[in-house]
């Protein structure tokens, strides 16, 4: 452990002592979630998303196996399967729809815990690893969530399986191979349907895997806070359990009273009313879109509707797309501003705030909206802003800006008085 | 090098981005977009409630089996309902020995096969079974009906935009085509002009066209709007058989989650009253 005042765990019972021997495990679990984790005092809400997310990755898995007791991963009645379990399976409405709705609250919670990250400079040195492992995650994430929205098998399951998959034809030469790989067949049926599940099922318990490792490499250098200033004394931090377990806890049962709401009241708001009529691959849905956390990426690829030289549009669009997310990989080396936190850097925060947050929304709009006008416009702008402002403002500003005076330790940002005075 | 590579690739996407939008700005501007019919005469779901509608939604029986009524004397004869079994309908206020006459005197029979010869053939229904369907397959189904498929109407409120309230302003919204309709958006031969269908014509002519089509047993009277209410009240159901159950669960829920974030809230403010204590106070010297 890196903070020499931790505290270390102890057995309480001789059980407990038996237990360190042989395998300490419950030391492992007090060192990384319990007492013995020193965290920062100063951490705000924005701290609070990555154990969300992880809860509702448990929501997901559990909900998840539940479901695949009853569900039928065969084309011909997999759509029947789903209601199946809506209606004749005990509670299987409510399994459902928590997995469904729980897919989106995972979202919302990873973006919130992303959007920490991207303001606070939590992706910088010496937390690059934590940063590129979240990627890693989140890459996962959409895979899983892509999969698992083609299981039911309604009309925006396949065609939104069918778009996605051939997507991949728009690269040259492997394109059509990689495709026909991807849905072991030339459009998605029984193969792909079944593939689909094996990795539905698969992925979740890989990101449960790499957010290990995430949480480890997290706890060597310890948690960023919000002025981004290396904690440097026992009074900079408390112990993670019961301070953190209590606020973490709190906030959790808000969370899921809106998960609640969402469930039992909206359960089909964040859904497409297309995907409740069986997949025909003779009738193309008026409009076919992703999920909402998709969109963003979604407008991305629409927006390059031009060719440039012999480079056709669509493979623009997947290049722009894909590079839109692998750019978070080189993030740590790209701001090179040693001020982690976006309070202290005055145009930072203004170009976060004013720049790329109007820019996301503006995507996740548009990527949700018909491809017609003004949509595809505005895209195209908030686009063309995305992009310069990962790979052109970012590294630029890191020159140019004069932070603000860094507060010399967090126990002086909360209290006022300095680190060895404060009592 | 990483951020000479980053700018240039940077440079060139939003270079590409900011030249498609000028070529695709100039062309909005020279040539705007015509408005397409569609966008002018279509019309969004007209406002009707539900006693289902809302939180506190719950199904009226009564209404449910006026609306069972009249998809069995109307609809059921070109549109199925297949993930509905008869013995469902117990849940909507028929008791066993209803469900029972109800199945066996259903017009359609159910498929089966004859247990003597291993012919197919049919037989009476079972509560058991689900609803049969009006044609043996979609060819037959879209021959009788000018080529469009009738749709199963199981899921028909959640499987189109507007739920309810557009299945009911689709039974009541046909009308005469206004005069200045385009050519091409004129319903053509066996097709009907209604401004509430996405594309304005549909292959399914007025099925509730004149009032006392059925005879409500409760001695409801049976106006065409009464008669579309009730229809699409029971489509509600059809499609979501559990919803009641789903608000009265939510509520339970809700309640629990309450209690139980209001004391977490209430401990997490006592373990850190200590560190609070240290905080600066507002407006003090910094
Ligand atoms: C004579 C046969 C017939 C009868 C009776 C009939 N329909 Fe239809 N219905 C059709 C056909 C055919 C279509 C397909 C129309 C199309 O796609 O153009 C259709 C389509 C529909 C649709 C789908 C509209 C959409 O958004 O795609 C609904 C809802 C519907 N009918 C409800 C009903 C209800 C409720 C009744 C009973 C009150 C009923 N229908 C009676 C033939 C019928
Ligand atoms: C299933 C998905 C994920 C889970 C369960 C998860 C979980 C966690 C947890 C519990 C923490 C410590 C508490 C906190 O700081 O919030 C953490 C920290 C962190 N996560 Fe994640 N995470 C996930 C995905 C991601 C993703 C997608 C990214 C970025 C792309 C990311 C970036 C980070 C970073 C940079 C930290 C260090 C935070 C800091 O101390 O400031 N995580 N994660």
């Amino acid at each position: 452990m890196s903070f020499p005042w931790a505290k270390e765990y102890k057995p309480a019972t001789e059980f407990g002592q038996w237990m360190d021997e042989k395998l300490p495990l419950p030391r492992f679990i007090y060192n990384s979630l319990g007492a013995g984790y020193p965290a920062p005092r100063n951490l705000n809400y924005m701290w609070n998303f990555g154990s969300l997310a992880g809860i509702f990755l448990v929501v997901q898995i559990v909900t998840g196996i539940i479901l695949a007791m009853h569900y039928a991963a065969n084309a011909n009645i997999a759509f029947d399967s789903v209601e199946h379990i809506m209606r004749d399976v005990n509670s299987g409405w409510m399994f459902r729809y928590a997995h469904a709705n729980g897919a989106s609250f995972f979202f919302i919670a990873i973006y919130l815990h992303i959007g920490r990250g991207l303001y606070y400079g939590s992706y910088k040195a010496p937390r690059e690893m934590i940063w590129l492992l979240g990627v890693v995650i989140y890459l996962l994430a959409m895979a899983t969530a892509f999969m698992g929205y083609v299981l039911p098998w309604g009309q925006m399951s396949f065609w939104g399986a069918k778009v996605i998959t051939g997507l991949f034809e728009a690269i040259p030469l492997v394109g059509k191979p990689i495709q026909e790989l991807l849905l072991g067949g030339f459009a998605p049926d029984n193969a792909a349907l079944n593939r689909f599940f094996s990795l539905h099922y698969l992925l979740p318990f890989v990101m449960a895997g790499v957010i290990i490792l995430h949480i480890w490499s997290l706890h060597i250098p310890g948690s960023n806070n919000p002025t981004g200033v290396d904690v440097k004394g026992p009074q900079d931090t408390v112990p993670f359990h019961p301070y953190y377990t209590a606020k973490d806890g709190w906030t959790l049962g808000l969370a899921l009273i809106f998960f609640s709401i969402m469930l039992f009241f909206l359960p089909n708001f964040l859904g497409h009313a297309e995907n409740y009529i069986p997949a025909n691959p003779l009738s193309t849905p008026a409009n076919i879109v992703p999920e909402w956390y998709f969109w963003p990426w979604y407008a991305i690829l629409r927006a390059f509707t031009v060719d440039f030289l012999f480079i056709p549009a669509k493979l623009l669009g997947v290049l722009a797309m894909f590079s839109a997310i692998l750019v978070w990989f080189f993030l740590p080396w790209l701001d090179r501003s040693p001020v982690r936190s976006g309070d202290y850097r005055p145009r930072f925060k203004k170009f976060f705030w004013f720049g790329l947050i109007p820019c996301i929304l503006v995507l996740g709009y548009c990527g949700g909206a018909h491809a017609e006008e003004p949509f595809v416009m505005m895209s195209q702008i908030a686009t063309a802003y995305y992009f310069a402002h990962f790979l052109i403002i970012l590294p630029l500003l890191s020159r140019i800006e004069k932070p603000e005076p860094l507060p010399n330790s967090i126990t002086e940002a909360v209290t006022g008085k300095p680190l060895e005075q404060a009592s | 090098m990483v951020r000479i590579i980053g700018m240039l690739v940077g440079l060139f996407f939003s270079g590409w981005m900011l030249v498609t939008f000028v070529l695709g700005a100039t062309e909005f501007v020279t040539n705007p977009p015509a408005e397409t019919a569609e966008h002018k005469f279509h019309l969004k779901p007209k406002k009707v409630a539900f006693p289902s509608d809302g939180p506190l939604g719950k199904f009226d029986n009564q209404q449910l089996q006026r609306g069972f009524q009249v998809y069995k004397e109307v609809c059921a004869a070109c549109h199925s309902l297949r993930l509905v079994a008869f013995r469902n309908l117990q849940d909507i206020g028929y008791n066993e020995d209803e469900v029972k006459a109800i199945a066996a005197s259903w017009v359609i029979e159910t498929p089966s096969v004859d247990p003597a010869t291993g012919e197919a053939s049919s037989r009476p229904s079972l509560p058991a079974d689900k609803f049969p369907k009006p044609f043996a397959n979609d060819i037959a189904a879209a021959a009788a009906n000018n080529n469009a498929i009738p749709p199963d109407l199981s899921l028909i409120t959640k499987a189109r935009k507007g739920g309810a309230p557009y299945i009911y302003s689709l039974l009541t919204g046909y009308q005469d085509t206004p005069e200045d309709l385009p050519e091409a958006n004129q319903p053509g031969p066996g097709l009907h002009y209604n401004p509430y269908f996405p594309n304005l014509n549909l292959a399914m002519a007025s099925p509730l066209a004149s009032e006392d089509m059925v005879s409500y047993s409760d001695g409801t009277q049976a106006s065409i709007d009464q008669m579309a209410k009730d229809v699409s009240a029971f489509l509600v159901w059809s499609a979501e058989p559990k919803l009641v159950e789903r608000h009265q669960t939510g509520w339970a829920v809700i309640a629990f989650l309450l209690i139980a974030t209001i004391l977490a809230y209430l401990s997490f403010r006592t373990i850190w009253a200590d560190v609070k204590a240290e905080k600066k106070k507002k407006g003090a010297e910094g």
